[in-house]
């Protein structure tokens, strides 16, 4: 039975990435997944070794043949995007790829390539098997490379008879994150004590209930503001959400990013190092995540 | 002047920047929050909203008694929002885009205008500062749309402020399309050079001058500096790392009214913008 856990926490810069990372090395055994297709970093402290590099290919995106055009203007009329220029010419950043224009132009004029719209890898990494991708700039389809990379993760999982996969989340509630989230075995939210923490926190909380996983908290930089920590754990309790432990500040995350190495392998007796071992005992324990794979649904967030 | 707040990284300070910038110039000026996942900018402003509208987008809607079930609706749609089943049109809303390629090609006019919430447009203002955001309904995917709504707001204001989401993708471009100059916000880490470069990209591919703010520059390391030499981009601002303006930040009180005397550089940051839209920006 394979469970995934995947990292989340709505705003962006809580230390989702260096937390994955450092659950990375402590688990061992497992498949890490960076489903942060559009700023990817995990791979920054997993020194990954590309075994095996796939083109992404996306949606399409109308091209007009200029030889084959006469200017009658039904693309024009027809696109609801704005995507297509006074000359005929079509902006491919702008473009939707809802191929309207191509199936309707009387002069069938208008071509529909595929496009690449970005790359997907299998690597060995220093602490096992990783999937990572890399989706092109100012491309569309986020949310199906995510659906992509995990779907892969978990085939490698099958592959080399592991059982667990770590998946690092995108920031925010669109549709990478709705792609990230469905189907895992539970979510581990990565949250900052202030206003906009909370706020982004209580929004991808809400999207999860729909989803009916699991959610684990993990508080980082807890002492920065005891007070809005205090309301986080409220909130939490609130929606069924077990808080799996505090991290404090500590400049340690940034000088262990520069060494490209977890927190707990540059600094393995600081005090932020402590905390995550005892957040990874508390997530390895808890009902959830048990070896047999049973549901608990009364562990749901609510 | 419409400036976007950027960056590739999320959490290295965009709203930050955003809001005491426009608290700093206030009157003539507008913020607009289209980070519409995550909206943080009304957290550290408390504007009043005066204005407020649901913005939706179309979705096609069965006439059963008039459909045929001929498909041409399901074979035009990419998106798979339309299928056929049993002589039968079967809607699944979520995945549409708004093409409106089934209503044209519906032979029997069985399609009907119906409407999907994408989320909440809210407008009002903050003392003399002009304020919009958007608000997107969670559980729904697609940003664009209302991103491009939040965007129309300018109200014809002297100077628009846009705070746009994370990233590099399509959400982000849509909010930075068309600016007069994009200031991307950093921090010196590896994680803050390595989507920096994603974002320098984004924005070069646009064609907008920009410029960078480095937050919390003295946690890291020389890395972004270089970069930013070796791009000749300009580095506009640094904020240092300061125990008062993290804890300011964690309670909602923007930088400016914490410490007043940093109205007057955001003021000279928005100078520095001036300079560097008009002139050494272009030559990139």
């Amino acid at each position: 039975m394979i469970r995934e856990l995947v990292v989340v926490s709505g705003k962006g810069g809580t230390g989702k990435t260096s937390v994955t990372a450092a659950f990375g090395m402590l688990a061992e055994n497992c498949v890490l997944c960076d489903a942060d297709v559009d700023a990817a970093d995990l791979h920054l402290l997993m020194a990954p070794r590309v075994q095996r590099r796939t083109d992404f290919m996306g949606g399409s995106k109308a091209v007009i043949r200029k030889e084959a055009c006469t200017a009658c203007g039904r693309c024009l009329e027809l696109c609801r995007f704005g995507a297509i220029s006074g000359e005929f010419v079509v902006d491919p950043i702008a473009c939707e790829g809802c191929g309207v224009c191509v199936d309707l132009c009387p002069e069938r004029a208008i071509d529909f390539p595929v496009q690449r719209c970005g790359e997907w890898y299998i690597s060995d990494a220093r602490f096992g098997p990783m999937v990572h991708a890399r989706l092109g700039i100012a491309e569309e389809n986020s949310g199906k490379l995510v659906s992509l990379v995990r779907r892969e993760a978990r085939t490698l999982a099958e592959n080399k008879d592991l059982q667990l996969i770590i998946t690092d989340g995108p920031p925010g509630i669109g549709c990478p994150v709705i792609a990230a989230i469905g189907g895992a075995t539970a979510l581990v939210i990565v949250v900052e004590p202030t206003v906009s923490g909370l706020h982004d926190m209580q929004r991808v909380a809400e999207l999860a209930s729909h989803f009916k996983v699991p959610g684990l908290v993990c508080i980082n930089k807890f002492d920065l503001n005891p007070e809005m920590t205090g309301r986080i754990e409220a909130y939490a309790a609130d929606r069924n959400m077990r808080v799996t432990g505090h991290i404090p500040f500590d400049p340690v995350f940034t000088r262990a990013m520069i060494a490209g190495q977890t927190v707990p392998e540059y600094a393995p007796d600081s005090p932020a190092a402590a905390a995550i071992y005892r957040i990874w005992r508390e997530i390895t324990s808890s009902p959830v995540m048990n070896a047999l794979g049973i549901k608990h649904f009364s562990a749901n967030i609510e | 002047m419409l400036i976007t707040i950027a960056s590739g990284k999320g959490g290295t300070g965009k709203t930050t920047v955003a809001t005491n910038l426009a608290l700093s110039l206030g009157r003539g000026a507008r913020l607009l929050d289209c980070d519409v996942e995550e909206p943080n900018c009304h957290l550290f402003l408390h504007p009043e909203i005066t204005e407020r509208r649901e913005v939706t987008a179309f979705i096609p809607v069965i006439r059963e008694e008039l459909c045929t079930g001929c498909k041409k609706c399901a074979e035009i749609c990419r998106f798979r929002a339309l299928t056929v089943v049993a002589g039968k049109v079967l809607v699944f809303p979520e995945l549409c885009h708004s093409c409106g390629g089934c209503l044209e090609v519906c032979p029997e006019q069985a399609i009907g205008q119906g409407r999907r919430v994408l989320g909440v447009l809210e407008s009002g203002h903050c003392g003399e500062l002009g304020f919009s955001q958007g608000r997107l309904r969670v559980g729904e995917a697609m940003a664009p749309p209302l991103i491009r709504q939040v965007r129309a707001q300018n109200n014809g204001a002297e100077t628009v402020i846009i705070d746009a989401p994370p990233g590099t993708s399509c959400p982000v471009i849509a909010a930075m399309r068309g600016s007069d100059f994009v200031l991307l916000v950093t921090e010196p880490t590896p994680f803050g050079l390595h989507d920096l470069r994603l974002a320098v990209e984004a924005v070069r591919l646009l064609g907008i001058p920009c410029g960078l703010v480095i937050n919390r520059a003295d946690m890291g390391d020389e890395g972004v500096r270089e970069y930013a030499r070796e791009m000749s981009l300009p580095l506009i601002m640094e904020i240092p790392y300061d125990r008062k303006i993290a804890e300011a930040y964690s309670r909602g009180i923007p930088i400016v009214e914490a410490m007043p005397e940093w109205a007057e550089r955001f003021r000279g940051l928005y100078r520095d913008i001036l300079v560097h839209a008009g002139t050494s920006g272009r030559q990139q």
